[in-house]
């Protein structure tokens, strides 16, 4: 899938006219932040457990060969393989060419955003592959044929008619008149139609939330237990993973993992939580003959030591996503790509250039909340103003911003002119205003009035509220 | 493909001595600290709720577990194991049908008694309603349960069938994963491998569940929708 991050603007205009979205949407505040914060107020160590996160990574980012080679020997040890990969298409044709040599037809996949972001389904079906999504998630996109719009909730951009429809549409052989008006029906109907797919598959395509170097494992954390389904059944076994997936040992895994879920879903752990090691031993009574890793840089050794270093702690929890104010108004198609969110606008300039990507930093409101809430305290809104920066540097930007950011640094550098300057403006606007409080309409603005009201200020400049306190 | 191998490893080296460790030139004393975390896997910080005493660990582990839809029942040994297994079915309307571990049968359960019960040994196929198997422990921090792969316990016991019974024993039941680790390392130090997890450790917290359509919890989306545990009092 191509980038669509150029279209920023027209994708936002979508997203904001599209009222399935916004009342899909408008159900992730009382759902995944508040259930982290009661997982986070259960746990008096979760702040410390962040500290020591973070610590984990930073100490693995400076040691990442070392890891890798470490990692690479106890994988060929327990008698799997492991492929290394430069770039998406490298990593395309490896796991074509190996389920190509076991003679694969189907291929039940787990969510894997580094899936996503090489573009292994359409690689394999250009090829006569059928990749299978298991997730319920990523199975409904995947029949809609389109991106997850959220890293942990591929589908959350959805309401549960669409799903029917979706499901109505594409399995044809059910009869037509059942009852789709129920989320457990539209369950147990997926569920029916991947029985069969785990069963005869040839190969299982996994993701891997960590590589573990000490042992050479890779864990799979998955609330619905379909990752365990598409590994166990299959013949083959192959996981894929992004070089800084790695950690040094099962104690480092197991400090990451107790503020995984709870940034995640604010489960205390997800259900399932796999640590697999090599292929199935001899004599074990099911599992996988054959177990591949194939790791992949694209990159991401260009990030390393460098301005954008701190991204590659990201564990891919999704809590940035659940507590941006933007994220929730516009959801994560309009981004353009397969991530979206303050981890998404930071990370995709580093994967295909800040060109193509620019408006994904400016759309942030740089409220820090996606720093606050981030188990591994990855500075996202500095790194957005990078980009922000390295844009500004390198492009000619309008001049009508250039003027309009010159008198805005000469007021901004004469602090009393601005405070006379902006209390004029808003008291002319609480004159206009006649005390509704909102604007419906405002010259220059009629791109956010479109949509949306436009507050009224109140009370005064800042300075003037800080004044008027002091003297209480 | 080795020429990808050696040119991801030179650019992650250029980028670490660049910007990263430059002062450590040698790569011997910069992988001093990396190599002793490898071979002492020191145990980070512990929650106090992962640290209780052995009474209060087990009593947690059945808060936790019933927390996240699981159901627990403790016995006083394994004779009792059958009698409430075909408690739990009865109870919850399922077939009289149980696929067990081959771990299990070794423990001479005496399903034999249970004549209503029929039980069978093997991996899942697919077609089965009911498994019942042996967790190695029990975390008691998140009422979590540990299964491991092995010649005797298929892992597809745990995920293909709806309704999943794993039992338990108390004194298997431990504070935090950290003690799970360890356990496992003991017991593989005499055979001196490496190796020493099996291809499969699986950790298990309630049944399984989605809340991919419109973020409504539903239990039972690929693996089981019930988790029945056995605790026996040992």
């Amino acid at each position: 899938m191509d980038p669509t991050t150029e279209n920023f603007k027209t994708n936002v205009r979508k997203a904001i006219a599209d009222n399935n979205l916004s009342i899909a949407l408008s159900k992730l505040s009382e759902g995944f932040p508040a259930q982290r914060s009661k997982a986070v107020n259960r746990l008096p160590e979760f702040e410390d457990l962040r500290d020591q996160a973070r610590e984990i990574k930073e100490h693995v980012l400076k040691n990442l060969d070392f890891y890798l080679e470490k990692f690479e020997s106890r994988v060929l040890e327990s008698g799997g393989k492991v492929h290394w990969c430069r770039s998406a298409a490298e990593a395309r044709s490896t796991i074509l060419r190996i389920t190509r040599a076991v003679g694969a037809k189907t291929v039940t996949k787990s969510k894997s955003m580094i899936g996503e972001e090489i573009s292994i389904n359409e690689h394999l079906e250009q090829h006569g592959i059928e990749p299978v999504e298991t997730d319920l998630g990523e199975y409904i996109i995947q029949l809609r044929n389109e991106k997850p719009s959220h890293i942990i909730a591929p589908a959350i951009h959805l309401t549960m008619k669409q799903v029917a429809n979706t499901f109505r549409k594409k399995h044809l052989h059910l009869a037509p008149e059942r009852s789709l008006n129920k989320p457990r029906e539209l369950l147990e109907e997926a569920r029916d139609e991947l029985r069969q797919k785990f069963l005869c598959a040839d190969v299982g395509l996994t993701g891997a939330n960590m590589l573990i170097a000490e042992t050479g494992s890779i864990v799979l954390v998955t609330n619905e237990g379909n990752a365990d389904l598409t590994y166990s059944l299959p013949k083959t076994h192959i996981a894929i993973a992004s070089l800084e997936k790695i950690v040094p040992t099962l104690e480092d895994a197991s400090t990451i993992l107790r503020v995984l879920a709870r940034s995640a879903t604010g489960q205390e752990m997800s259900v399932y939580t796999t640590f697999c090691t090599g292929p199935k031993r001899s004599d074990d009574l099911d599992g996988p003959e054959n177990f591949h890793i194939v790791i992949i840089d694209n990159g991401r050794s260009d990030m390393l030591g460098g301005e954008f270093n701190d991204m590659l702690m990201c564990i891919r929890c999704g809590a940035c996503l659940n507590h941006c104010p933007v994220y929730k108004v516009i959801g994560g198609h309009a981004y353009g790509w397969v991530y979206s969110g303050p981890m998404g606008a930071t990370l995709i300039p580093n994967l295909i250039g800040i060109d193509k990507s620019h408006h994904l930093a400016h759309a942030s409101t740089l409220c820090g909340k996606c720093e606050e809430v981030c188990p591994m305290r990855i500075q996202l809104p500095r790194m957005l103003r990078s980009w922000r920066q390295l844009y500004f540097e390198r492009h000619r930007v309008t001049s009508i911003s250039r003027q309009l950011l010159k008198i805005w640094s000469f007021l901004a550098t004469w602090p009393s002119l601005y405070r006379f300057v902006f209390s004029i403006i808003i008291a002319a606007l609480v004159s206009i205003s006649r005390k509704r409080g909102r604007f419906k309409k405002m010259p220059f603005f009629s791109k956010w009035t479109k949509n949306f009201d436009l507050p009224v200020p109140e009370g005064g400049t800042f300075i003037d509220r800080w004044n008027r306190r002091k003297q209480l | 493909m080795s020429e990808a191998r050696d040119e991801i490893f030179a650019q992650v080296r250029a980028a670490i001595s660049k910007n990263l460790d430059a002062t450590l030139e040698s790569s011997q004393s910069r992988f001093a600290e990396a190599k002793n975390r490898i071979n002492d896997h020191p145990v980070n910080l512990v929650p106090a709720r992962g640290r209780l005493g052995k009474k209060a660990r087990v009593d947690l582990f059945i808060r936790e577990a019933e927390r996240v839809n699981a159901t627990v029942v403790r016995v006083s040994g394994l004779s009792l194991v059958p009698r409430e297994v075909v408690k739990f079915l009865t109870n919850n309307n399922l077939p009289m049908l149980l696929k067990v571990s081959p771990e299990t049968s070794e423990k001479r359960i005496a399903w034999k008694n249970q004549t209503l019960l029929k039980v069978s040994e093997g991996r899942a196929d697919g077609k089965d309603f009911s498994s019942f198997s042996l967790a190695y422990a029990g975390v008691a921090e998140t009422g979590t349960l540990v299964v491991l792969s092995g010649r005797k316990s298929p892992t597809t016991l745990n995920f293909l069938p709806p309704c999943q019974i794993c039992m338990v024993y108390a004194s298997h039941i431990l504070g935090s994963y950290e003690e799970v680790w360890a356990r496992l390392r003991d017991s593989s130090k005499n055979d001196g491998s490496n190796v020493f997890l099996p291809r499969n450790v699986n950790w298990i917290t309630g049944p399984s569940r989605t809340a991919d359509i419109e973020q409504t919890i539903l239990l039972g989306a690929h693996g089981p929708q019930r988790l029945h545990v056995v605790i026996i009092d040992d």
